[in-house]
């Protein structure tokens, strides 16, 4: 349930990053989640509601971005689109591929209330 | 696109880079973009641009644990498996081992309890043992903490041994020259599909208590196989902690490290 300490490092962060933009409330925050990043949305948006108790993040709308996998064939070079760390090339049938996309966990931007 | 400037946004951004670097994004009086007001969330509040990685916090104390570990020339390994792969049982095993050639001290998670740190200690090496309560890994903070009780020798090796779960501690970069990944032929050759982040981050793969395979319907052969699906670098020793069979291969490998 690493979910649970990454909802607490995303209200970390947002909140220092409120508090030095002088806000008053988080109303919004906006997330890339790579797609191979091992991460479950649902879970995360359960867990930050927790975490987010009594800070400036409270009630925060999350909206969570999903960024496609993306990996690169090692035998042939071929590039493709990644659905699990398990795929194999589409076009020469390897399994030794390269992710070079979809593991992002970022905090994009924040919608916050000023006084 | 022009994420520099802030034009996608409300005038009255304020672009973050990083910490401690602002760069104003709505003052900058000479751009020519006004005109591209289509993201009208004005009403909405203002937008603060962050872009930064969730756990930008962790790598950086992961960094700094590794720069430590870099002028100390201490060989920082990551050890993660399921609970009961026999984490500790190598450990004892290859302290016993290498005791009196090489430096050696560990780092033991679990949620609760002294018990393994007290089988760290017996072999005579130094241990602290992080209790994480509920938590499910050890992070960077973690571990710089138990290194600000540790008197760790140049040229010696730190065993971090994690909290069992092959799940979890595979996001949390601790500073660690590599994690191993421990599987036990007790548990089927498909772990590495069901829980493949574990094995893509590792970059050895220890298949412990091989001296039960006549007792196992575990093939080997297949797990390597489905292991190299998913890390396509990854390197395999097998062994039995219990038996010594197959360990000097580990041990070769952890003295080329040093």
């Amino acid at each position: 349930m690493h979910e649970m300490s990454l909802a607490v490092n995303i209200v970390e962060l947002v909140s220092s990053k409120a508090r030095a933009a002088g806000a008053t409330k988080i109303t919004a925050i906006e997330l890339e989640v790579g797609k191979l990043s091992g991460l479950m949305p649902e879970a995360l948006a359960f867990c930050f509601e927790a975490a987010a108790r009594d800070t400036l993040a409270q009630g925060a709308r999350l909206e969570i971005r999903e960024v496609e996998g993306g990996g690169r064939c090692l035998d042939c070079g071929h590039a493709f689109v990644l659905d699990s760390l398990l795929s194999q090339c589409p076009q020469c049938g390897g399994y030794a591929v390269e992710t070079v996309q979809g593991r992002e966990l970022k905090v994009v931007s924040l919608t916050i209330d000023e006084e | 696109m022009c994420d520099s400037c802030g034009c996608s946004q409300p005038d009255n951004i304020v672009t973050i880079r990083r910490a401690g670097q602002e760069v104003s994004g709505s003052g900058s009086a000479d751009h020519h973009h006004a005109q591209h007001h289509h993201h009208d969330r004005s009403s909405q509040g203002r937008v603060v641009e962050v872009r930064e990685a969730v756990l930008g916090k962790n790598d950086g104390i992961a960094a700094h644990n590794r720069d430590f570990f870099r002028q100390r020339r201490v060989v920082a390994l990551n050890l993660v498996s399921s609970p009961g792969s026999g984490k500790t049982t190598i450990l004892e095993r290859t302290i016993r081992e290498l005791r009196g050639e090489i430096p050696m001290a560990v780092i033991e998670g679990d949620q609760q309890t002294m018990l393994d740190a007290e089988r760290i200690e017996a072999t005579g090496v130094e241990v602290v043992q992080v209790n994480t309560g509920a938590g499910c890994h050890l992070d960077a903070e973690m571990v710089h903490q138990a290194l600000h009780q540790m008197d760790l020798a140049a040229n010696s090796l730190l065993f971090i041994e994690n909290v069992g779960n092959l799940v979890c501690p595979a996001m949390f970069d601790l500073g660690e020259a590599a994690k191993v990944v421990i599987i036990s032929v007790t548990e089927g050759e498909d772990k590495p599909l069901k829980y493949p982040a574990m094995f893509d981050a590792a970059s050895l793969c220890l298949i412990n208590k091989t001296d039960l395979l006549p007792h196992v319907d575990f093939e080997v052969a297949r797990c390597r196989e489905y292991a190299l699906r998913v890390n396509p670098r990854l390197e395999f020793f097998e062994l039995s902690a219990r038996t010594g069979e197959g360990l000097p291969a580990w041990l070769n490998w952890l003295r080329s490290r040093i």
